[in-house]
């Protein structure tokens, strides 16, 4: 009888929904004989169907559990091993008979191509998966052929702004120096997006076997990962990976018996979002504030240490392998042709399909949204998608037929971004959605530039005020005013993009901003100055409740008589609208 | 009197010949002590013969560094964007209200608490997720706080 293979979804979103417990279970299980073989695996993507199991090595073929639970998980690998189909939530089989197979069906896999499939901890695992080849492959070219093949490829940096990859390779190729750095850049700082977590959680390897490609081709014997200290389970597996591959020859002196040399470093944010601005985070692991200095010149021609350095980012890094070993031509058949390849989103909030996801450049934001993340999480429709974290923007209903690739979503005036998407539904108030990233690059700006550390205070303030009630109809153009100076008067990219929320909201949904401040009333009944609760008084049994929890004291009634809510002193908490068994408070 | 750093010298000393070492040193001494004291950070100044200017300037700029004593747990409560809107600010007041913080408070006078705010865990699909120590906890509603927080409360008192 052919031995089952169990294998775990163990990342970070995995064990926040209990994988652990799952993974213990089985571990302790599989000591006592229980005759399956046990493995741990990363991030398939589908973190809402977390904690995930997948099955193989029976009849069935390969078939994967959604939302497992301890006291189920032994019964169903039982039901497995007789050729049965678990009774459970099946949400993938071979034969696309699972729940969510047709979640997976637009989707084109290169940079997660192993995630969720190996053991990231693994070497032997990833080698076994086709891991290394293309470095081998590599060895036998001439640095200036593997440029040429990541120019022809089309790639573009995958960071947000979507310069040539190849080019900028050439550029520290040519630079002068006799040592040279190349940088990944691990520093995930868009609230809202995950896609690099999971990409280094689940498939190290991969993203390291870039950055020697990388090395070799441009001349650099010396990097660094460049990773958030919020992501603890990123750097154990990074630093596990760099020690294997050291062990294996890929990394450190003559490489794979050739003369190049390249070691690879770990360096760990401490927390600053600008620091996913190139020169900052050069200035970071200098070991100084991670300020952003004045371009030219370039990282290319004086980076770190004033040596040349290329900076890619982890999606970019995590795309070479591929391209390598498929060649050019195959890449540029994916995508579009200004934008080849795939991009990796993370789709979160209103969104039934929450997770990780990669997709063709070209598809339509409808199809992310309504095919690949399986539409809204509850009937509430939908109102906007919010790309590009603090620098992006929030994208409308009526341009959900816009294409993903770099040009057509900066005409919409978001950006690509690194690849958070945030779904919003009629819940959400756009004018708070603006406040909140205001919020953000408020508190991140460094402060070197006048325009962005004021500015963008000035911009709260007003966008704070209105979410109160106190707008005025000139704060709009103030605004407006305030974003044109911001952009022009900053030097890096946090500066200025810090203005586009603001400038999307206000082109997309003014109807909101006007109803803040001429009706004082927000839409989607969220800021909580501009609420108003009352008591119905056909559904109220007068159970007290309410009058019970009021932090102010200002509902009065007896018991089973109808409350009243005393509008002057309330203080628009919701205390009472969240205790209320009967539906009797109305919000408006 | 001078508080004795003498402990610091072997992770100065570790660091001291390579370049770009601030960062980990600091983390390295904050691990070790807690949080950074105006003295600690003096005293590496004085060691390292480096300004306490620019010590100070690293150590305020990155959220990571604390200034003040940390309490046993570090509760981390996401206000990311997918966080913010799946009602992230009824998880803080609850958090808030549970550990018995007012205004600006961020450590229970017991030291057993220290809440803080992150801009986003990566958990974006389990929202609203808040972390302690290292620990996440997702798909939260305000009732579920106090028993999370009642797991960290007992058992710790030895």
């Amino acid at each position: 009888m052919s031995k089952i293979t169990v294998k775990v979804g163990v990342a970070s979103c995995g064990v926040a929904a209990g994988a652990m417990e799952v993974f213990e279970l089985l571990e302790q299980n599989r000591k006592t004989g229980a005759g399956f073989r046990l493995m741990r695996t990363a991030c398939i993507g589908m973190c809402f169907e977390e904690p995930i199991v997948e099955l193989s090595g029976g009849k069935l073929g390969n078939i994967s559990l959604g939302k497992v639970l301890p006291e189920d998980i032994l019964n169903n690998i039982e039901e497995y091993r007789q050729g049965k189909m678990p009774t459970a939530n099946v949400i993938l089989t071979e034969k696309h008979e699972g729940s969510r197979d047709s979640l997976l069906g637009e989707q084109t896999r290169i940079v997660l191509k192993n995630c969720g499939v190996i053991d990231p901890t693994s070497i032997d695992d990833y080698e076994a998966h086709g891991g290394y080849t293309a470095l081998k492959k590599v060895m036998k070219m001439s640095p200036e052929k593997v440029i040429e093949i990541i120019k022809d490829s089309g790639l573009r940096g995958r960071g947000g702004a979507g310069f040539p990859t190849g080019l900028k390779w050439s550029f520290a190729a040519q630079a002068k120096g006799a040592k040279k750095y190349v940088i990944c850049n691990a520093d995930e700082g868009d609230p809202g997006a995950f896609m690099d977590r999971s990409t280094l959680e689940g498939d190290p390897h991969n993203v390291i076997e870039g950055m020697i490609i990388g090395a070799y081709a441009m001349g650099a014997d010396e990097g660094y990962v460049y990773c958030r200290a919020e992501y603890p389970m990123a750097v154990k597996h990074l630093k596990l990976a760099i020690a294997d591959a050291q062990r294996k020859g890929y990394l450190g002196r003559s490489i794979l018996g050739t003369n190049f040399y390249f070691t690879l470093h770990i360096k760990e944010g401490a927390g600053a979002f600008v620091c996913g601005e190139e020169t900052a985070l050069i200035q970071s692991i200098e070991g100084k504030r991670g300020m952003p200095v004045i371009r030219p010149p370039f990282p290319a021609e004086s980076g770190l240490w004033g040596c040349p350095t290329n900076i890619n980012n982890v999606e970019t890094w995590a795309n070479i392998t591929w391209i390598i070993n498929h060649g050019a031509e195959e890449f540029k058949k994916i995508g579009t042709q200004e934008s080849p390849g795939t991009k990796v989103f993370a789709l979160a909030g209103k969104i039934a399909g929450s997770g990780l996801i990669e997709v063709p450049m070209g598809i339509s934001l409808r199809d992310i949204i309504y095919k690949v993340g399986g539409g809204m999480k509850s009937e509430k429709p939908f109102k906007a998608v919010q790309m590009g974290g603090p620098s992006g923007g929030c994208i409308p209903a009526s341009l959900l037929d816009t294409t993903v690739d770099y040009d057509s979503i900066n005409a919409t005036g978001a950006i690509m971004g690194s690849g958070g998407m945030v779904v919003m539904d009629s819940s959400t108030c756009m004018v708070d959605v603006a406040r909140f990233f205001l919020n953000f690059t408020q508190n991140e700006s460094c402060g070197k530039c006048t325009f962005c550390r004021i500015g963008t205070r000035r911009m709260l303030e007003i966008l704070t005020r209105i979410t109160k009630g106190q707008g005025a109809m000139e704060d709009i153009q103030k605004l407006r005013d305030l974003a044109a100076n911001i952009t022009k008067g900053s030097l890096c990219g946090l500066g200025q993009t810090a203005p586009n929320p603001v400038l999307t909201t206000l082109r997309y949904f003014e109807d909101e901003y006007l109803a803040h401040i001429q009706d004082k009333r927000c839409p989607a009944k969220v800021c909580a100055p501009l609420l108003k609760y009352e008591i119905i008084p056909d559904h109220c049994i007068g159970c007290t409740a309410c009058a019970r929890v009021c932090p102010v004291s200002c509902i009065s009634g007896k018991v089973k008589e109808i409350h009243l809510i005393n509008q002057d002193q309330c203080i628009h908490c919701g205390a009472c609208y969240s205790a209320c068994k009967f539906n009797a408070i109305s919000k408006g | 009197m001078e508080k004795d750093f003498s402990q610091l010298d072997t992770i100065i000393q570790a660091y001291q010949t390579k370049p770009g070492i601030l960062i980990p040193l600091l983390q390295e001494v904050q691990n070790l002590l807690g949080y950074l004291s105006k003295d600690a950070m003096r005293y590496i100044a004085d060691k390292m013969q480096v300004p306490a200017a620019d010590i100070y300037g690293v150590a305020t700029f990155y959220s990571m560094f604390k200034l003040k004593p940390q309490g046993k747990h570090i509760v981390r409560v996401c206000k990311g964007t997918a966080c913010h809107v799946s009602d992230a600010d009824e998880i803080k007041d609850a958090l808030k209200s549970a550990l018995r913080l007012q205004g600006d408070e961020d450590t229970t006078m017991d030291m057993k608490f220290t809440l803080v705010e992150v801009a986003c865990l990566g958990c974006c699909s389990l929202a609203p997720v808040i972390m302690i120590d290292d620990t996440t906890f997702g798909k939260l509603t305000p009732e579920l706080i106090p028993g999370i927080l009642q797991r960290y409360a007992f058992g710790d008192e030895q």
